[in-house]
Order: structure tokens, then C-alpha cells, then sequence
């Protein structure tokens, strides 16, 4: 017989661990958008000193498991001393990952705006900076925006591989309540409702702040 | 004063010159030793076939377009020998593009504002200030608030005339300006212009608006593959053109007008 009592009895539980998976994505997805900005700004230069590096860790980050990448900071750079606790391992390796597949999706968007627009830019007199931070990044922005949320969904959802190495986030005290009690069954089904609540709520959120900040009419 | 040239204005210090400017797009000689003064408060218009270098020619002035040989000096600045006088040059120079190119996402007081407010650090007040000025002088300051998306093209040359004016340029480089309009809204376009003309503006303008071109121009530049063919004032242009692909060019877009 299934009995959700277990469930029940450890909402506090349960609650805090949606509560550490929203955190967890949301700093993710903050340092995330810093690298994508910053290294697609950096993939615009014409100096191999930028260019090359960022491309590296674009291929190597791209092209290799999320699992392997969060090991790699957890238990090979302790070897070399860099040792963190799991939950800043966790938002270190979700903000990596969504930062290179972010750098791409940026980059698109910053390629899809006219060059006039660049030209009008530097008309006037101002610096590549400038003509980065001023005028190209909203329009760029908000012509990928969709795909960027999409991204940001999946690296919420990606967020339950950090359970692997004990990170603060809901699978992980999923995991604990079911190694208590054995009810894999009412565990996982709750916590698959409570993932997409969470997406839910992200998706919400995130289009509502492309509303807010897109709401220029098109051309 | 003494004058070396026989054309009319031809008082007032030199503000910009062309010296044996050379521009290749790899295999492709678009200006061919290109030399052209241009005094303070001169207006030029270049015609020419499509494909003849006009456009090449004004974006060399502003560095939008690297030279290979020869210079570009504006002001006394020798363009492109540092970064800085390029942004220096670009302040000091004004330009008005075929597809106006305004900010999709800044309003239209923002689009005007911005430059002032980056590039010369002005408070955005007195930014905001300046930027309704020039509005107004174009005669769309009621627009202020608004997205360039909900303006007419017309509207939005004449806002991108605005933004230029804003940085109180020593001239003002016009690109096509009334190419990519509709018939109906050119002439508000071109009475701006003329209207900036007027008030002594330097002003370069690549245009086949022959009647502009007669009303304004000091001089008109004839180019063709690369070089300039011929320069005179509009009444010798139009009423004797002496190379024949100037006669050539003149029979083709007057012929339907």
C-alpha cells in the first residue's frame, strides 16, 4: 500500500530542499550570465590572447558530462588544494556548465544584430564598451531570450546531479528521506511534482522579467 | 582673402581633407587616390553609379572604413593614427546612415541622449535638455517619449539627424539619407537637411536628390569605379556635364524625372 505520511511528516524537509534548489539555480544562473556576457564580449576581439581561451572552455566544458565536471571539483582539485564544500562546489560547476552553453546562445544574439547598429554606435563617438553595454545587449538579449530560459530550466534541472556529491538541493534530501523510510515510491513521485512547480515557477518568472525588460516594440 | 579655387565658397579654413586616399576590399580597388578638401561650412554632394566608392569615400572619413594609403585629416587630426583620434574625430563628425539605424530598444530621447551622456559624461538632465533642443529644431520633439518602431521612416531620419546634431558636430556626413524611404516622406527629410544647410552646416551628403543637390550643394562631386570624375558647382554639373559617364549618369536618373 502506498502511504504518503512519510512525505507529510517531513515537509519541512521537502520544503527546505525546493528552497536550496531555487537558490542553488538562481546563483548558478546569476554567475552564468556573467561568463556568458563576458565571454561572448571576449569572443568578439580579434586578439587570440581572448579568443583562444574561451573557445577551450566552451569545447571542453560543451563536450564532456555535467557528472564528470562536478567530480572533477569535487574530488580531483582537493589534490592541487583547492577544497570547497559541496553546495559551493555545486553552484561553481551549474555556473561553468550554464556559462558555456550561455556564452554560445549570447553569442547568436549579439551576431544577429545589424551592423548599422554597431556603425551608428561608433558614429557617435563611443568605445567598443559602449557600443556593447549600451546598444547591442538588449536587443541581443531579448532576440534569445527563449532559448536562455530555456537553458536556465535545464540548468535548475541539472541542479539534482549536485546531489551525487551531497550538495545542499531537494534530490539530495529526497535521498536521505528514502534511505530512511523506503517509500521510493512516494518520495520520488512528490519530488517530480515539486521539480516541475519549480520549473514552473522559473519559467513564470523568467518570462515575466522578458517582459519587463524587452517591452520595446519591434521594428 | 586669397583663394586657390574658382568655386564659390571657398573662404573659411579647411576642415576636411583627403589625401591620395587609397581603399581596397581585397582584390577590389574601391577608391582609387582619392584627394578632396572640404572647407567649414562647404556643402558637397556626390553622385555617381551605384558601386562607384560614394559610400566608401564619406565612411573613410569617420574610420567606419580602414584606408590603405593616403590620409584623412579632420580638424588638424590625422585620422587613425591612435584610437583616440578616432573617437575624437567621430565626435567631431556627424553621421546620418541610408537605414537610419536608430536603437530599437531606447526611446527616442534616450537614442538622442546617450552619446551625450557616455561620451562627453553630461548629467542625464542636461543631457535630456540638449537632446529636446535638437529635437526640436527637427521638428519632432513631440515623439520624444516615444520607440523609434512606432515612428515613420521619415520621422526616424529626422530623429537620426537630432542624434547627430546633439554632439554639436563640425559636419554632418549624410549616407543616402532619403534612399530607404517612401516617396511621401523624403521631402520632410530633405527640408531638414536644407534647413542644416542653411544654418551653415558642413555637410557631405552621397544622395541622387538632384533637386537637393541644385538648392545646396557648393559643389557637386561626380564619382565613378573609384575616382571622382569631375567637380563643379550644380549649375555646371547639371547644365554641362564634361565626362561622359557624368552624361551618361545624368540621362539615366533624369530621364524619368
Amino acid at each position: 500500500m502506498l502511504d504518503f505520511s512519510v512525505v507529510v511528516n517531513r515537509w519541512q524537509d521537502l520544503v527546505y530542499g525546493v528552497g536550496s534548489t531555487l537558490a542553488l539555480s538562481c546563483a548558478g544562473i546569476v554567475l552564468a550570465l556573467c561568463i556568458g556576457l563576458l565571454g561572448a564580449a571576449l569572443q568578439r576581439s580579434s586578439r587570440l590572447i581572448f579568443l583562444v581561451p574561451v573557445r577551450i572552455f566552451v569545447e571542453v566544458i560543451r563536450n564532456t558530462p555535467f557528472l564528470v565536471q562536478i567530480f572533477f571539483l569535487f574530488f580531483a582539485l582537493p589534490f592541487i588544494g583547492v577544497r570547497m564544500d559541496p553546495t559551493m562546489t555545486a553552484v561553481i560547476a551549474l555556473a561553468i556548465n550554464g556559462g558555456a552553453y550561455s556564452i554560445e546562445i549570447i553569442r547568436g544574439g549579439v551576431e544577429s544584430i545589424p551592423r548599422g547598429q554597431i556603425e551608428a554606435g561608433a558614429a557617435l563617438g563611443l568605445s567598443q564598451f559602449q557600443i556593447l553595454g549600451d546598444i547591442v545587449m538588449v536587443p541581443a538579449l531579448r532576440a534569445i531570450y527563449p532559448a536562455l530560459t530555456s537553458q536556465f530550466i535545464l540548468l535548475t534541472l541539472t541542479s539534482s546531479v549536485c546531489s551525487s556529491i551531497s550538495a545542499n538541493e531537494l534530490t539530495h534530501y529526497a535521498q536521505r528521506i528514502e534511505s530512511e523510510t523506503f517509500r521510493s515510491f512516494e518520495v520520488y513521485f512528490t519530488i517530480t511534482g515539486l521539480y516541475l512547480v519549480i520549473s514552473w515557477l522559473m519559467m513564470t518568472t523568467l518570462s515575466m522579467l522578458g517582459r519587463r525588460l524587452f517591452s520595446y516594440p519591434n521594428q | 582673402m586669397p583663394t586657390k579655387s574658382k568655386l564659390p565658397t571657398s573662404e573659411g579654413k579647411v576642415l576636411i581633407e583627403l589625401k591620395n586616399v587609397d581603399k581596397w576590399y581585397g582584390g577590389f580597388h574601391a577608391l582609387k587616390d582619392i584627394n578632396l578638401s572640404v572647407r567649414k561650412g562647404e556643402k558637397i554632394v556626390l553622385c555617381g553609379p551605384s558601386g562607384s566608392g560614394k559610400s566608401t569615400l564619406i565612411r573613410c572619413i569617420n574610420h567606419l572604413e580602414k584606408i590603405r594609403g593616403g590620409t584623412v585629416t579632420v580638424d588638424g587630426r590625422v585620422m587613425g593614427e591612435t584610437a583616440k583620434s578616432v573617437e575624437g574625430v567621430r565626435r567631431d563628425i556627424g553621421m546620418v546612415f541610408q537605414s537610419f539605424n536608430l536603437f530599437p530598444h531606447l526611446r527616442i530621447i534616450d537614442n538622442c541622449s546617450l552619446a551625450l551622456r557616455r561620451v562627453k559624461k553630461m548629467p542625464r538632465d542636461e543631457a535630456e535638455k540638449a537632446a529636446r533642443k535638437y529635437l526640436d529644431r527637427v521638428h519632432i520633439l513631440e515623439q520624444a517619449e516615444k520607440y523609434p518602431a512606432q515612428l515613420s521612416g521619415g520621422q526616424q531620419q529626422r530623429v537620426a539627424i537630432a542624434r547627430a546634431l546633439c554632439m554639436e558636430p563640425k559636419a554632418m556626413l549624410f549616407d543616402e539619407p532619403t534612399s530607404a524611404l517612401d516617396p511621401e516622406m523624403v521631402k520632410e527629410v530633405l527640408d531638414t537637411m536644407i534647413e542644416l544647410a542653411r544654418d551653415g552646416m558642413t555637410m557631405i551628403c552621397v544622395t541622387h536628390e538632384m533637386g537637393f543637390a541644385r538648392q545646396v550643394a557648393d559643389r557637386v562631386l561626380f564619382m565613378a569605379d573609384g575616382e571622382i570624375l569631375e567637380e563643379a558647382t550644380p549649375q555646371e554639373f547639371f547644365s554641362n556635364p564634361k565626362h561622359e559617364r557624368a552624361q551618361a549618369f545624368l540621362g539615366d536618373i533624369l530621364g524619368h524625372q
